[in-house]
């Protein structure tokens, strides 16, 4: 890495208006050379915006941008690379076939017209050997999983040598070893003097831990920020919710019943097809959470595909209370299993069609609902609007495209589909992925209500914390095989945690 | 036995001839459409490029005497139908298929308007090497005659796959065909990089067009493509959009497409018609048998509209 000095940054008086919607109103931080920002806010505070401002995506309708004290024009994002501004953004910007070194080569501005792939493999595996982790530099992305795509997005940046970064959210996808591995560094780097890092966050754990400063937004504005050490969780809580009462997390309640879901002897090929996860022996009863804990790529979304039929399985049975379960529009009805996989918006929903419409996929067909042939489209908005209302979505209307609400609500709409009706067993994976403090508190209450009601849930998470906050039990995934099981009473981080590494 | 007969060794024979005959339009066609596709950009308009460039690089030979400057001339004019594809299609809200299809049904109509004086006039042919003079059996020797564009066309890809892996232009037609965000998120423009992939696909689709009207079957009419320009998607498609297998799929579909009248040629006539069509069962069935539910399809650009 270069060791320049780190850049800093100033927006003064940024305001950004789209119609009659601000989105961003006067907000004005400054963020000093070599030092660790975080920025707080809700989803929908202006944090995006602001960032997007920065880097050159939106035109501010007020307000300038200053670097090293001169103020900048950045009309585009070039402009602010060309400044030493780099972002890690929450949406992968990496090119899925394309391998990780060639990806990391097409980046930079001075890419050769020829490629010499030995000498830039040479320089690449120099610098991988600086970096505290290592991703595979042959692998196209695709076949990455979630967390080694967040960490070569990382690693790019670095790669760039570019001294101003701006992560979002960048640990939401890494186990807590790696997030405190992977901020320690960039703290490293802003003390050193080569970085300056702002970081969009919900996790007050990091902020407090890592972060110099801070900055919060609630509602477009700047409501508060200074140094870390003046300032409390409690008070930082405070400022970035405001006044507003939260959703409270369940009590456990009820008895666990009998067995529902039961995987014997699961045999099926993973996604690069070289590889099988095999699952001797998974059972969830009802009223009880099962959590599987996991670094992201050890086999736990072909797991779940083997269960809402996706992925075919080469031996083996899931049975669902004791008759064969094979994921039909059918079974799932009758055996009332329900799931919700990560990322809703594209894989639990159709993300043009209207909200109403994707609230209705369970219903709008069945008999025994009162539905018939002919859409009924008097009952089905009636009914959806009974479901908005009770699981709080937020949107424009009815009729606007899924895709067009927050992550929280979508995440929330998908819910209010899938628990709509009595369930018996709930599939649910990485419910909490990208959604902001209130939202996550709300999402926890409806999964811990479901199983109070009697439901079996089975809950897939890359966040070792949702894991020990729901699970009655946890098991963890390593390399496609269950490797740990332990009931939530006994329970240890440090076991865990090694077992997720692959080491215990 | 005179040395002509070679009893049933005329059926391979005659298909490995057919096979380098039949494929250099495929092998021109599908690799033009490889880049454009790698692009995130589907052109089914080379047909009607291929089309206008057998009859413009048949025009120009005939008026210049040189074959040559013919095959440059198509390959001016299918750069030509590239840009007006690529440039359509970077306007709000238009459909790259659609807009094939129409710029296939102009272009043919187009070579069939301009066409009509040079149907009779008879241009000179593209040069040929003999690879068949060790043999003294006359149909190896046809087999063999192997055409200049053939082998430059195996050169082409195995230039085109070194671009697409080690170069800075090949590599940015893959970002671009992978991910618009990702391309955006690098300060490239992803319609001009499409533009000119698209240019560069259709220039090659003419070049394969004037193969057909200036060596096989070697002269101008309105019936010369047999569809040689869509069934170059497909064949890019089971090439899993990789120039070197490229080569191998056109080179198959010649040697299948040469089976009829390669048995014709021994006296097998009955089911004759069936034969013709192997080329089609033949793709069919390795695209069924190369299938996957439960794998991703290896290599399909991400931009791609079928992939959508």
């Amino acid at each position: 890495m270069k060791k320049q000095p780190a850049i800093g940054v100033e927006t003064l008086h940024m305001t950004m208006r789209f119609g009659n919607f601000t989105a961003l109103d006067d907000v004005s931080i400054n963020i000093t050379p070599g030092s660790f920002h975080a920025l707080l806010g809700e989803n929908g505070a202006g944090k995006s915006t602001l960032v997007k401002c920065m880097m050159g995506f939106y035109q501010p309708t007020e307000g300038q941008m200053m670097v090293q004290g001169h103020e900048v024009s950045i009309p585009d994002p070039k402009a602010a690379h060309a400044h030493g501004l780099g972002m890690v953004y929450q949406h992968f910007t990496l090119v899925p076939s394309l391998t990780a070194a060639e990806n990391l080569v097409i980046a930079r501005e001075d890419a050769p017209h020829r490629i010499d792939w030995k000498k830039e493999r040479k320089a690449l595996d120099a610098f991988m050997a600086t970096m505290p982790f290592n991703v595979p530099l042959d692998q196209p992305v695709n076949r990455l999983a979630a967390g080694e795509k967040q960490k070569l997005e990382l690693l790019k940046q670095l790669y760039l040598g570019r001294h101003f970064l701006i992560l979002d959210e960048p640990t939401s996808v890494l186990t807590p070893d790696e997030a405190t591995e992977l901020l320690g560094m960039v703290r490293d780097l802003t003390q050193s003097g080569a970085l300056t890092c702002l970081m969009i966050t919900h996790k007050f754990r990091e902020v407090t831990a890592f972060a110099d400063e801070v900055s919060i937004l609630r509602r477009g504005k700047h409501v508060g920020g200074g140094k870390v050490s003046d300032l409390t969780t409690d008070e930082m809580a405070a400022l970035m919710i405001g006044d507003k009462s939260f959703a409270r997390k369940a009590d456990r309640s009820g008895v666990r019943g009998d067995c529902v879901l039961s995987v014997q002897n699961a045999v099926a090929p993973d996604r690069s097809g070289l590889k099988s996860i095999q699952i001797d022996d998974l059972k969830v009863a009802a009223g009880e959470v099962v959590g599987i804990a996991g670094i992201s790529g050890n086999g736990q979304m072909e797991l779940l595909e083997t269960l809402t039929g996706q992925r075919p399985l080469q031996s083996g049975t899931v049975t669902v209370k004791s008759e064969p379960f094979h994921a039909t529009r059918s079974e799932a009805r009758n055996q009332k299993v329900r799931y919700v996989p990560e990322e809703p918006l594209h894989n639990a929903n159709a993300p043009k069609m209207s909200v109403l419409n994707n609230l209705m996929f369970r219903n709008f067909d069945n008999k025994a609902d009162g539905f018939g042939l002919w859409l009924n489209k008097r009952k089905m908005a009636s009914r959806a609007a009974d479901l908005v209302d009770a699981f709080n979505v937020k949107m424009a209307s009815l009729e606007s495209p899924i895709a067009s609400l927050s992550g929280g609500n979508v995440q929330r709409a998908t819910l209010a589909r899938e628990l709509s009706d009595e369930v018996d067993l709930l599939i649910i994976s990485n419910p909490c992925f990208g959604l902001d403090f209130s939202a996550v508190a709300d999402i926890r209450a409806r999964i811990m209500a479901a199983r109070n009601s009697g439901a079996a849930v089975l809950l897939i998470s890359e966040d070792l914390d949702e894991i020990l906050e729901l699970s009655d039990r946890v098991l963890v995934m390593s390399e496609g095989r269950i490797s740990y099981e332990t009931p939530i009473e006994t329970a240890d981080i440090g076991v865990i945690g090694g077992h997720m590494a692959g080491h215990a | 036995m005179s040395e002509s007969d070679i009893g049933l060794w005329a059926v391979p024979i005659a298909m490995l001839g057919g096979a380098i005959r039949v494929s250099t339009p495929f092998i021109f066609v599908s690799l033009g459409e490889c880049i454009t596709e790698r692009s995130g950009r589907i052109n089914l308009g080379l047909e009607g490029t291929l089309v206008f460039g057998a009859m413009s690089g048949y025009a120009i030979a005939y008026e210049t005497s040189s074959a040559w400057l013919g095959v440059l001339g198509a390959a001016f004019f299918g750069a030509l139908f590239g840009l007006f594809h690529g440039w359509i299609c970077k306007l709000p809200k238009v459909n790259d298929i659609a807009i094939g299809i129409a710029l296939m049904l102009l272009g043919m109509g187009l070579a069939f308007f301009f066409g009509k004086p040079y149907i009779q006039p008879v241009a000179p042919d593209l040069p040929a090497l003999s690879f068949g003079f060790w043999s003294d059996v006359p149909q190896v020797q046809a087999a063999l005659q192997v055409n200049v564009l053939f082998i430059l066309g195996l050169v082409l890809a195995v230039a085109i796959a070194w671009m697409f892996k080690s170069t800075k232009i090949g590599l940015t037609i893959r970002v671009v065909g992978d991910s618009s965000d990702a391309a955006r998120a690098l300060g490239i423009s992803a319609n001009k990089v499409r533009l000119f992939s698209t240019a560069a696909g259709g220039a090659l689709a003419g070049v394969g067009g004037a193969y057909l009207s200036l060596y096989y079957p070697g002269s101008w009419n309105e019936g010369i493509s047999s569809g040689q320009g869509l069934m170059a998607v497909a064949l890019v498609i089971f090439a899993r959009w990789n120039p070197i297998n490229c080569i191998w799929a056109a080179l198959l579909f010649g040697a299948a497409g040469a089976l009829g009248p390669a048995l014709q040629s021994v006296g097998v006539s009955s089911g004759y018609y069936l034969f013709y069509a192997a080329p089609y069962v033949l793709t069919l069935l390795l695209l069924i048998a190369t299938s996957s539910t439960t794998r991703a399809l290896n290599g399909a650009p991400g931009e791609l509209s079928i992939s959508k």
